[in-house]
């Protein structure tokens, strides 16, 4: 399936992520790595890291909603994979950033902003996977 | 206050994450398939986050604390162990058969597509059984 190459739109939309890592460090100290968030809602250890990934889940979930009713924007959401890919996928992902402790917000954006060593050898780890992954699938398997 | 600042936070992270295309697993597979129909726009969405991630971090972590808590709550972790090195490969194997990440699922979900829903649903799943696995596991795997 071909995709308009859109340098703005990604830009700017990289440009509000960023700016999003930024404040939360800047607001409640904490990096912003969607697994985190996740997790600290679906794992509840303590209380009160609960209430404040639930708070920013909840900001991310309404997004859409709040983007449709004011602008009238609605993002393109093309799935060219089967339902079993997104199951097995899903649980590879779930699995994959538990052990790994970040995924592309976490170790992609704020650990490599940090020149974290861990989060560099992640990034480079799971993108180079990715990269395999997708030339195996699409190229070898043929999906 | 720190709800909603978390709140709002999310909102513009999860704006980001639509605008972007990072939501689109079309459009995030085809940047992983160079053989193919590539396209390279999420080179920008990392270029943009990363810019503005690495110079607002310098300006913010400047300051002895940030405005509503005592301290930077920053990994302490150093060690490169296996443990990062395959979780980070099998996420990255995942993310090619799925073609969403977890910041770029989450913020699809408030649109109600069924696709997302069935990987949110498989990537809790995912979390549960390891974080199950790893309090099993000894502490040097």
């Amino acid at each position: 399936m071909e995709t308009n190459f859109t340098p703005l739109m990604s830009l700017a939309g990289g440009v509000l992520i960023g700016l999003a890592a930024v404040l939360l460090m800047a607001t409640l100290g904490r990096i912003m790595g969607a697994t985190g968030v996740l997790t600290g809602v679906v794992m509840p250890y303590r209380p009160s890291d609960w209430s404040w990934r639930a708070a920013v889940l909840a900001g991310m979930v309404s997004a859409p909603v709040l983007a449709v009713l004011f602008t009238g924007f609605r993002p393109e959401i093309a799935v060219p994979v089967t339902p079993l890919m997104l199951v097995v996928g899903g649980l590879l992902v779930g699995v994959g950033v538990t052990f790994g402790a970040g995924c592309t917000s976490g170790h992609g954006v704020c650990g490599t902003a940090r020149l974290s060593p861990r989060s560099l050898v992640a990034t480079g780890v799971f993108m180079a996977a990715t990269f395999v992954t997708v030339f195996v699938v699409r190229h070898l398997v043929g999906v | 206050m720190r709800l909603i600042l978390g709140y709002l936070i999310g909102v513009i992270f999860g704006i980001g994450i639509l605008v972007s295309g990072m939501a689109n697993p079309a459009k995030v597979l085809n940047f992983f398939d160079i053989a193919g129909a590539w396209d390279p726009s999420l080179a920008f969405v990392m270029g943009g986050a990363l810019g503005v991630t690495f110079l607002g971090y310098r300006l913010v972590l400047k300051r002895a604390s940030p405005l509503t808590d005592v301290k930077f709550h920053l990994p302490t972790k150093t060690d490169i162990d296996a443990r990062l090195v395959a979780g980070s490969a099998t996420f990255g194997v995942g993310w090619g058969i799925a073609g969403f990440c977890p910041g770029g699922a989450l913020p699809a979900l408030g649109t109600g597509n069924p696709s997302v829903m069935i990987f949110v649903a498989a990537l809790v799943v995912g979390i549960w059984i390891a974080t199950w696995a790893q309090r099993r596991l000894p502490v040097a795997a």
